[in-house]
């Protein structure tokens, strides 16, 4: 694809002032980096890191049967998210295979008493999310939106983030809890405020309007500036969240697999009200879990320096037990690590005689249990 | 930071100095550096090791990717550089000076390198 098919955010120009290293992204023109991608990634683990997140797809979904509509065609309990409440979930297909993890925010009410929810899907599957909100809404009286080109998305990540931006807003930031988001002001303008994010640090996503975006972003440079706030690009965003032992779709979450081989089983919500799509699927799959455990996730930390990728074999004992999904070499433990799914008998931390494939030579690595990284709270 | 006159580069974008009692120094070049992003792990050749023109010796690490690392001429490794093997880093700070790579004594006078304005041009900066 040619950087002029390539979308762009409304921070676009920015970026390229800052001097960032672009790179396609799910059909999007966006920051890899602005300078070192350690530095990006330190920053956020004790100051804070500016991120733009334009590209994630957000959905409205409203009307009288909005919560039943998103408790049928999600796994989640949606009808229980309480305003200004969010919860992380899925949408499956109905054999169960994961389409797309999402966070789901119940902004508010409407005046009839009705929902009002804002779906955020990862940008590589937002179509597919919308396509799928639309035809299991059939028979539902609710609405769904696509609501892409109605919001920039900023987040402000890291330790000092709650600081540079209270400075910045009217809303009562010690009253907001980690999943929960409520609609402000940031820097004058209206902005949904969501404690969320994606790098294992404390920090806040910004929703608002793309004209907006711009002078939200600044203002958060400015007031960060003196906590080492830097603009930050996906490449660090990628290896805090592994460091974090996040899933990303597409490496640890894919249509082949349920939430259950993906050992994140807990967001199926069995005891809600009525059916939902993948259900009957998804129940046998839990069952099949307990009775004869798939492959599970765990950490892998290199002995060496050698830095495993997606795709390469975990080995043991010269035979493949399992396989890389996500990894690079971790700015705050110093060493190469990856997530991966591995044979149940070789999960277990501290397993001797794993090893991982790389590039044909079976580099040692130590297995651990996830996360690699907790923020001491 | 532009591509030192004093220099040759491969089109695998090695650079490779003046040489000097039949030894030359061997790197990458800034523009390669940059598209690596912070180099984490350097796998250079041996001391001793017999390279050839144009194929892979070596390879380098960065957070998002691996890749080969190309001799840009023919001959045998007589040292490599343990600062950038201990500290990679080097190879984003000062591609053109500390961190160089290995040093090579030449066999064959290479047959495809360009000057720096033919390099600036082949990799567009």
């Amino acid at each position: 694809m040619s950087s002029s098919d390539l979308r762009h955010t409304a921070l676009d120009a920015l970026h390229r002032s800052l001097g960032a290293t672009m790179t396609d992204f799910a059909g999007w023109d966006m920051p890899l980096r602005y300078g070192s991608e350690r530095d990006e990634h330190n920053a956020v683990r004790t100051g804070a890191g500016l991120f733009d997140l334009s590209h994630m797809g957000e959905i409205t979904v409203t009307g009288p049967q909005a919560a039943a509509l998103l408790n049928h065609a999600l796994v989640g309990n949606i009808a229980t998210i309480a305003v200004g409440r969010a919860r992380y979930t899925m949408i499956c297909q109905e054999d169960g295979g994961i389409l797309d993890d999402l966070i789901v925010y119940r902004l508010a009410d409407a005046e009839d008493g009705s929902p009002i929810f804002m779906v955020v899907a990862n940008a590589s599957n937002a179509q597919v999310v919308l396509d799928a909100l639309t035809e299991r809404a059939a028979g539902f009286d609710a609405e769904v939106r696509d609501d892409r080109d109605a919001y920039a998305l900023i987040a402000v990540q890291g330790p000092a983030s709650p600081g540079i931006l209270a400075s910045l807003t009217d809303a009562d930031l010690d009253g907001l809890k980690y999943y929960a988001g409520l609609p402000g002001t940031v820097a004058g303008v209206p902005a949904l405020i969501a404690r969320t994010g994606y790098t294992g640090e404390d920090g806040f996503e910004l929703f608002t309007a793309p004209e907006h975006a711009e002078k939200v972003w600044l203002a958060l440079t400015e007031a960060g500036a003196p906590a080492g706030l830097i603009p930050c690009g996906l490449s660090c965003r990628d290896t805090l969240r592994l460091e974090a032992g996040m899933p990303l779709y597409g490496h640890e979450l894919s249509t082949s697999l349920t939430p259950f081989d993906a050992g994140l089983g807990r967001v199926v919500k069995f005891e809600k009200e009525g059916d939902f799509v993948g259900r009957e699927a998804l129940t046998a799959a839990a069952g099949r879990a307990e009775q004869n455990p798939p492959r599970k996730l765990v950490g892998l930390i290199a002995e060496g320096r050698r830095v495993p990728r997606a795709g390469y074999s975990v080995v043991a004992g010269g035979e493949v037990i399992g396989e890389v999904t996500s990894g690079a070499p971790s700015p705050t433990l110093g060493r190469p690590i990856a997530m991966a799914y591995v044979d149940a008998a070789y999960a277990a931390a501290g397993t001797a005689g794993v090893g991982v494939d790389i590039r044909g030579t079976h580099e040692p690595y130590e297995v651990v249990a996830l996360p690699f990284y907790k923020r001491q709270k | 930071m532009s591509n030192p006159t004093d220099l040759r580069y491969s089109k695998e974008h090695e650079w490779l100095s003046p040489v000097e009692d039949g030894v030359a120094t061997i790197g990458i070049t800034k523009f390669a550096a940059d598209a690596l992003g912070d180099v984490v792990y350097a796998q250079l050749p041996e001391v001793g090791e017999s390279v050839s023109e144009g194929e892979t010796c070596g390879e380098l690490e960065s957070t998002k990717s691996v890749s080969d690392l190309y001799s840009p001429v023919s001959g045998e490794v007589t040292e490599i550089n343990e600062d950038v093997v201990n500290d990679p880093s080097l190879v984003n700070s000062e591609p053109f000076e500390g961190g160089w790579l290995f040093k090579v004594r030449i066999s064959e006078e290479p047959t495809d390198l360009l000057t720096a304005d033919e390099y600036t041009e082949f990799a567009g900066n």
